[in-house]
């Protein structure tokens, strides 16, 4: 099953991949620069790895040095995710994507977090402005 | 500027701004009077500054620069990786090709680039953002070090967020009624303010002692670190709103927070994570002010470091030149310290204490320590543990 749905681009381009959904905000810092497993111990996602997926979360979280810093490292090993979904955006998430080249998107026309489950298939055009969904599982 | 009429770097710099303002609806840019740029010496940082360099880009308003650290000096004392020595050195150059100021200063506001009550600004740092919205009552979003290079560059920002008067309005009342000394205190109380809402515009009642302003400083830097305070309110201490009211903009307040001296002591214990004896101690961050140096040169007059541990105090260039002119320089460097500029303490420069135990007055290096443990004292008690035996190794 595929669903279109309408979003609202903040840093342009294409990407797919295979969803993550996080509930909790993310600090790009705290995963491993040269695997993209996530070491925040407490964190939902702890022990998973965000590279080449398609990260859909509320918002980012910490310093702005630390935040850019983060995202940018694993770009340069090429472990970026392929896009992002957000709910809330702020400056540094903004900065991060920008510098990092990663495709950011808010607004989705449905509740991200009920539109799209971790393992969905999922494209983001955010120049078009568009999330197409395929899900994987039931 | 978006079809790179301009060059290259002012186009990079353009679409950052152009990508911010669309992300909050900004209905246009306005023009701002200076930034400041919370340079940092990591690759991220290089890599944007190097762009903007690279394509031509040069300031068209004064931008200073936060502090890397003291390449030379440091390469003389300790073994710094040559691979992390090259980013600070490349990053420091390319922020000299865009023809920012070089203050490498994280209080640029008390010195090299000071902003107006009223003016347009793009400030980030922890301390800056919120000591020019709410102690200068200049206009300043929570900037990332590339936002605010970005805007530099073009002289504009996007209208949105903190540059709206309506959404500078109190969000949450601190009843203080703790006891407030000097500024470490005021370090703690922001830690507290911080941590216990994380996000939005407090409003603090109770301090009945004008702060100065080293303690403002304090209570932005720890606020801004623990949690992202960009502006507060101490009605009739600060500039922008007289009365609790006005700081709220008419509404009631729908939080109210307590702060007694037990949540600062809560803070004091939380930080500690050892009582073992200093291997050395480092202060200036933020950035000492003449008057925080002086006291040092005091505390140190006619005193000797103890031998086994190193003395240290951050500065700007600026600051630490009347220091060297009033003596203050020298009568630390005379007791075995140190005054070094250009320098922060989240810096690879600080590599040969990586296993060691640190003491500093401020919470914010002791949250991003470059150290194994760290306690936490008042000023004038970090001098006595590095002159006084005695005083050193107690809880």
């Amino acid at each position: 099953m595929k669903t279109a749905l309408k979003c609202h681009k903040i840093i342009g381009g294409y990407g797919e991949g295979e969803a993550l959904v996080s509930h909790e905000p993310i600090c790009f810092y705290l995963t491993d620069p040269k695997t993209g497993i996530v070491r925040e111990k407490t964190h939902e996602l702890a022990g998973k790895n965000i590279s080449n997926k398609v990260l859909v979360f509320p918002s980012g979280k910490a310093s702005s040095v630390v935040q850019i810093d983060g995202l940018f490292k694993l770009a340069s090993y090429n472990l970026a995710p392929k896009a992002m979904i957000v709910k809330d955006v702020e400056t540094v998430l903004i900065v991060s994507a920008f510098i990092a080249k990663v495709p950011l998107v808010d607004r989705l026309e449905r509740d991200p977090f009920k539109a799209i489950n971790t393992g969905d298939l999922v494209r983001v055009d955010a120049n078009k402005g568009t999330v197409v969904v395929e899900r994987r599982k039931p | 500027m978006l079809n790179g009429e301009f060059g290259g770097g002012t186009q990079k710099a353009m679409e950052l701004l152009v990508a911010i303002g669309d992300a909050y609806d900004a209905e246009k840019m306005i023009p701002i009077s200076r930034a400041h740029a919370a340079s940092s010496g990591q690759e991220g940082d290089m890599y944007f500054v190097e762009l903007l360099a690279d394509g031509g880009a040069k300031c068209r308003v004064p931008t200073s620069t936060n502090p890397v650290y003291d390449i030379k000096y440091f390469h003389k004392l300790f073994d710094v990786p040559k691979d992390e020595a090259e980013v600070a050195r490349r990053v420091m150059e390319a922020y000299s090709r865009v023809g920012a100021i070089l203050s490498w200063s994280c209080v640029p506001y008390l010195s090299e680039n000071i902003p107006l009550y009223g003016e347009s600004v793009a400030f980030s740092e922890s301390s800056a953002t919120p000591y020019v919205n709410s102690v200068i009552g200049a206009y300043t979003n929570r900037e990332a070090a590339q936002s605010a290079l970005a805007a530099g560059i073009i002289g504009k920002t996007p209208k949105y967020g903190l540059h709206i008067k309506e959404n500078r309005k109190g969000t949450t009342l601190f009843d203080v009624k703790a006891t407030l000394r000097d500024e470490f205190d005021y370090t703690l109380l922001g830690y507290y303010v911080g941590k216990a809402i994380g996000y939005g515009i407090p409003v603090l009642t109770g301090i009945t002692r004008p702060p100065n302003t080293e303690e403002l400083i304090n209570f932005c830097a720890m606020s801004n670190t623990s949690g992202a305070i960009s502006m507060f309110y101490i009605p009739g201490h600060t500039v922008e709103a007289a009365t609790v009211k006005k700081a709220f903009q008419g509404d009631v307040p729908k939080e109210k927070v307590t702060v007694t001296d037990r949540e600062l002591k809560g803070v004091y214990e939380e930080l500690q994570t050892t009582s073992k004896k200093a291997d050395f101690i480092q202060l200036g961050c933020p950035h000492y002010t003449l008057k925080q140096i002086g006291k040092v040169a005091e505390l140190l007059s006619g005193k000797r470091i103890h031998g086994d541990s190193s003395f240290w105090v951050c500065t700007s260039a600026t600051t630490k030149l009347l220091a060297d002119r009033v003596g203050y320089t020298n009568m630390i460097e005379k007791a075995g310290g140190r005054v070094v500029v250009d320098t922060c303490i989240d810096e690879p420069c600080w590599i040969a204490y990586k296993q060691k135990v640190g003491m500093t007055d401020s919470p914010k290096g002791a949250y991003y320590r470059r150290y194994r443990e760290v306690r936490l004292e008042r000023l004038q008690d970090c001098v006595k543990a590095a002159v006084n035996e005695e005083g050193r190794g107690k809880p």
